[in-house]
Parts: structure tokens; sequence; C-alpha cells
């Protein structure tokens, strides 16, 4: 498939992303949202790996040229899992101190 | 129309209504069962794009460990029933609008793009998988990797260290 559309479809999920964060007001959903957002960019990375290895495949293409981009998507995904793991636990310490995961009551740092 | 192009149109349908349905849903269980079905999409995708690695990871990973990990923090706080209280509507429609300018702007910008040529060539098919994955990886990103283990350590502390009760 053309490249194109990789990137329109990786925008549309990244705009819906964005919609979500900006509309929603409980924070779990806002947060999936965030993870939605990460696996659009992931999305339109693989496709440019791709696209950059085929770009090479005439030339100097070696065996391992579209790999650095999927081990980068893999980072990402270990930095994603560590990060998802913190943040819960704070939403978590959040409810237990207000008793709602409401954005709009989350305006002060310390209760 | 061959079998690709079914396959892309399929998959890309099926993401982009179930993340709008994560959106949208007032139920949090059920925003975080139209994920997985997002996630699931974009694995297929990774497939398509000769990743298959990664779209395994990203099944065990994503669709696995995250969700499963958001579903019991959800079913921990009761949140089944719809208790998001109703909002400024005029809000929302200034969020959505906001969002669908983005992607207005972005796709007006990229559309008239040229593509570089010989991109309808096959890649190959080996690239994505573990033979060659973990080749690089353990030899080019051997540091980035081990970082990445200290990395697991420290969130794991500071998840216990935060979910603590009574400090």
């Amino acid at each position: 498939m053309p490249i194109n559309y990789y990137v329109i479809l990786a925008m549309s999920l990244f705009s819906i992303g964005v919609v979500g964060v900006l509309t929603r007001r409980n924070a779990i959903i806002i947060f999936m949202c965030i993870e939605l957002m990460l696996n659009a960019v992931n999305l339109l990375l693989v496709a440019f790996s791709k696209m950059h290895y085929a770009n090479l495949a005439g030339g100097s293409a070696t065996a391992n040229v579209g790999t650095e981009a999927q081990l980068f998507v893999f980072f990402i995904m270990v930095v994603a899992a560590a990060e998802v793991s913190v943040g819960l636990a704070i939403i978590v310490m959040m409810y237990r101190n207000i008793h709602s995961v409401d954005v709009n009551f989350l305006n002060r740092l310390k209760h | 129309m061959n079998i690709t192009e079914i396959l892309f149109w399929f998959l890309s349908v099926l993401a982009l209504i179930g993340a709008l349905m994560m959106v949208t849903n007032k139920n949090p269980v059920y925003s975080v069962l139209w994920l997985i079905v997002v996630f699931f999409a974009i694995s297929g995708h990774y497939i398509l794009l000769n990743a298959q690695f990664l779209a395994i990871v990203n099944i065990i990973v994503y669709a696995g460990a995250i969700m499963v990990l958001f579903l019991f923090v959800i079913m921990l706080m009761n949140m089944n029933a719809d208790n998001e209280p109703q909002k400024n509507k005029w809000l929302q429609l200034a969020g959505a609008v906001a969002g669908g300018s983005l992607l207005l702007v972005i796709v007006a910008a990229l559309r008239k793009s040229e593509t570089l040529a010989g991109q309808h060539t096959d890649a190959g098919g080996t690239t994505g998988l573990i033979h060659n994955l973990g080749q690089v990886l353990f030899k080019d990103f051997v540091l980035p990797f081990e970082i990445s283990s200290i990395l697991f350590l420290s969130a794991m502390v500071g998840a216990v260290v935060i979910g603590k009760k009574g400090d």
C-alpha cells in the first residue's frame, strides 16, 4: 500500500486520541487515549521503516535495514509499559484521596 | 483489488471504528474492550508491514498486559456504571472541532506530497522476524536493552511506593 494511506490512517487515530483527551473527563479514559496516540505513532514508524527498506532495496540494501526502526518501536513499547504502571498507580492514589477520577476535581496537586 | 488491499481497508475501518467507539462510549469497561479491538487491528497492520515480532509483542504487551491492568483498575474503582457528570456541550464541541482541525491541517499538508520511488517492491518478508531483530538487538542495541531493565525496575519500585496504602 502507498505510504499516504498509512499517514492518513495514523493521523486519524492520533486525532481521535486528541479529541478524546480534550472531551472526556474520566482520567482513565484520557490515559487510554494517550495509549491510542502512542500506537498511532508506532504504526507510522513501522510503515516508514518498510518504505525505507524498499527504497534501499535496489542499491545497498543489507539484511537489517528495516530492523532498526522496528527495534525503535519495540523500545517505545517498553517505555510505554513502564509508563502505564506508574500512571495507573498515580490514578489509584488520586482515587483513594478524593474518591473520584474526574479531572475537574484534580486541579490541585495536594489535597 | 488483491488480498493485501482488502486486508488493509478492513483493518483500517476496524481500527477507526474501534477508536471512535472507545472515545464516545460512556462505560469505561466498554472503552477498554474497544481499545483492545484497535490494538488487534494495529497488530494486523504490523503483519502486513513485515513486522511479525512487533505484532506479537503488541498483542501480548498491549492487549494482554496493559489492558488487563486497565480493566483491573476500573473494576477496583467500581466504575461500571456511568458516573461521568454531564459537562458543557460547547466544550465537547470545541474539543471535537480542535481535533478535527488538527487532522484537516495535517492531511491537507501531506495530501499532495510526493512519494519516493520504489515503494511497491517487496521487502523480503524476513525483516521483522525474531532472528533478525534479535541479532541486531543483542549486538548493536544491547546497552539500551539493559538500561530498559533498570527503567522497569525503577517503574516497579515507583508504582509500589505510589500505590502503597498509608504513609
